[in-house]
């Protein structure tokens, strides 16, 4: 069994318990100007854990990770690390690992030196560095390139590279920003696996800042979805996807369908309501509503099951929408239909690829479990 | 015809310039075509002529120098012009462009009030303060623009990895630089090497530059020596640009392992 130490004061502690708050923004705020890109953020980070800033660009992700950095210069408010306040220490004293969207690899220097740079300044004797630097290049899976020069390596070789020049000084934290938003399609999902896998042999605790939902859902412990510099719900990335807080999140995450309706009253665990044309559904409440309230059901374009309107029998605890195809796109796996309802409202539904698969102008029915219709508080920011 | 009219160009640009270099090797005192023979003559007499000599030498020492001290000063202005943020950085970075727009007697007399004003004799060092000012926007420019393309990220990583400002700067900035420092050097002499305008406000009897002397010496008589001394100016500023281009693409190659 391996047990580790820490030293905090004059005692060693048995270090049992994780920090969950291995990180720590205590309102923090950056202002650029007269654009406020991060509002009064409060943040926990818990240690050895990956950790998404997930937003649409604009959102304030970058600026946090690069206030962590040291890169930036909070305008108010505390960041912690490992319980030591850093805002007054600068970057190069952090011991952080960052990796760039572009790699930044020093094109000058050959990868050896590249990986071998950190340590330079760590006092460490040249043999070790040598170790180091072998054994960071075998955990990402590029042994002996290291007399090469940077521009001899492709974009996912060169990302590997930064990688490897990260994680050899050992660093606290290790801040991606959009790390894999320059590579193509295909190597992108290897890449993802890849620093979810060493992420999790080395155990570093990992901030990733992305804008693609793909990425923050497969491999995160925990996504802090953000927008216009606030957060909008933070989570384990299935609480958020199932259960998004809000319009946005919703509407971020995955294909969603929004329906204004109205509040009628309880009926066993769900709500019925009434859509604008009086039809009357039943969905799962998230927080109180009186009736009357004003509210939106919000249903993921996955969760429907189509047929055609000939076909159609009522099913228990089922919704039920009836249209018009009006448009579709092919999606390999799956199809995209666009169904037009009476309302004239436009409904998105996935549908796995069928022998058959619906034609433009079908009439089909859509059918939901209520379980799978959420009820949200309308959002006034928005 | 667009052809044509591209050679007469060249032409017209080049014909007096090849006519000096093969005017220098006239054995006659008054050169007319055809040429009757070859001759070094001119420039055996031109190596003998010690006033000559000596403007040659106080060129190479004023181009040196000038590059040094404009490079010296251009590279850390182009770093935080382009690096950081301060009050009135546009109007300075304005101000150290402008002698290139200011015409060059303007400059030459300005600077010479300048110094009738401070009662100071003229002097070498005036006219080194006063090349110094003449390529300084040319260092700063080059270096500038080579400096914008250098990705702000590659200093963040540095930094980020323990390397502390200026090691960061000298690790990385400066041999990402390099080429543009050479660049603007290289530009800095040969525009020092080469000014007449406002050179002839500024030089004393003492430290006449080549291109003041040959003024001078046009001034008495046409010369062959100064077709002679022409020509070798001709080979010196043409060849060594090529030199260093050569040069710098060789120790590039070399760098990246690639011939």
């Amino acid at each position: 069994m391996d047990v580790l130490y820490r030293k905090v004061g004059e005692k060693m502690v048995l270090k049992q318990e994780k920090n969950p708050a291995f990180v720590k923004f205590k309102g923090i705020e950056k202002r650029f100007g007269k654009i406020l890109a991060v509002k009064k953020m409060d943040l926990e980070i818990p240690e050895g854990s990956l950790v998404t800033l997930l937003g649409p660009s604009g959102c304030g992700k970058t600026t946090l990770l690069r206030m962590l950095a040291g890169l930036e210069e909070p305008t108010s408010g505390d960041i912690y690390i490992n319980g030591k306040r850093v805002n007054d220490t600068p970057i190069h004293k952090r011991n952080l690992g960052i990796i760039f969207q572009n790699y930044a690899l020093f094109p000058h220097k050959t990868i050896f030196e590249n990986v071998a740079f950190g340590l330079k300044y760590r006092n460490v004797p040249k043999s070790a560095i040598k170790d180091k630097v072998e054994k960071a290049l075998e955990t990402v899976r590029l042994p002996g390139v290291g007399n090469r020069m940077p521009s001899q390596l492709s974009g996912g070789q060169q990302q590997r590279i930064a990688l490897a020049r990260a994680i050899v000084i050992e660093p606290d934290v290790l801040l991606m920003d959009e790390p894999l938003s320059a590579l193509d399609e295909n190597l992108r999902e290897d890449m993802r696996r890849e620093i979810d896998n060493l992420q999790q042999e080395l155990g570093v605790t990992t901030i990733f800042v992305t804008h693609d939902q793909r990425e923050a859902l497969s491999m995160s412990d925990k996504v802090v979805v953000m927008k216009d510099g606030f957060v909008q719900q933070e989570g384990e990335p299935e609480e958020v996807y199932n259960n998004s807080a809000n319009h946005f999140v919703a509407d971020f995450l995955g294909h969603s369908n929004f329906l204004n309706c109205t509040v009628a009253e309880k009926s066993d665990q769900f709500l019925r309501v009434t859509l604008e044309d009086d039809t009357a559904l039943f969905a799962v409440p998230s927080g109180e509503f009186k009736s009357n309230d004003k509210a939106e059901i919000v249903i993921r374009a996955q969760k429907f099951k189509l047929g055609y309107q000939a076909d159609y029998v009522e099913e228990q605890d089922m919704n039920a929408f009836f249209g018009k195809i009006v448009d579709r796109s092919y999606m390999g796996g799956e199809v995209s239909y666009f169904v037009e309802l009476k309302s004239k409202q436009v409904l998105h539904a996935i549908n796995f690829v069928k022998r058959t698969p619906y034609r433009r102008g079908d009439e089909v029915f859509m059918k939901v479990a209520y379980a799978n219709c959420r009820l949200l508080k309308i959002d006034e920011k928005r | 015809m667009i052809k044509l009219f591209t050679l007469l160009v060249y032409v017209w640009m080049f014909t007096p310039i090849i006519a000096v270099v093969l005017l220098a090797f006239n054995p006659q005192q008054f050169g007319s075509f055809p040429m009757e023979g070859v001759s070094f003559k001119w420039f055996v007499k031109l190596s003998h002529n010690s006033t000559i000599l000596d403007a040659f030498k106080n060129s190479m020492v004023l181009g040196s120098i000038t590059a040094v001290l404009s490079t010296a000063i251009g590279v850390p202005a182009a770093m935080a012009f382009i690096r950081y943020d301060f009050r009135g950085k546009e109007f300075l970075n304005t101000l150290l462009i402008a002698p290139i727009m200011v015409p060059e007697v303007v400059l030459g007399v300005a600077l010479l009030l300048f110094i009738r004003w401070l009662q100071q004799p003229k002097s070498f060092a005036l006219l080194l303060i006063g090349h110094v000012v003449l390529t300084l926007p040319y260092v700063l420019l080059i270096v500038q623009a080579r400096l914008v393309g250098i990705k702000r990220e590659y200093e963040e990583a540095a930094l980020s990895l323990g390397a502390n400002p200026f090691q960061t700067f000298v690790e990385i900035t400066l041999p990402l630089l390099a080429p543009a420092i050479f660049a603007g050097m290289l530009f800095a002499f040969t525009i020092s090497f080469d000014d007449v305008t406002a050179t002839l406000f500024w030089a004393t009897a003492k430290s006449q530059t080549v291109p003041v002397k040959i003024f001078g010496m046009l001034r008495n008589s046409i010369s062959p020596e100064i077709n002679a001394l022409g020509a070798v100016m001709i080979v010196l500023t043409v060849s060594m640009p090529l030199l260093a281009g050569y040069l710098s693409r060789k120790f590039a190659g070399k760098k990246t392992g690639k011939d």
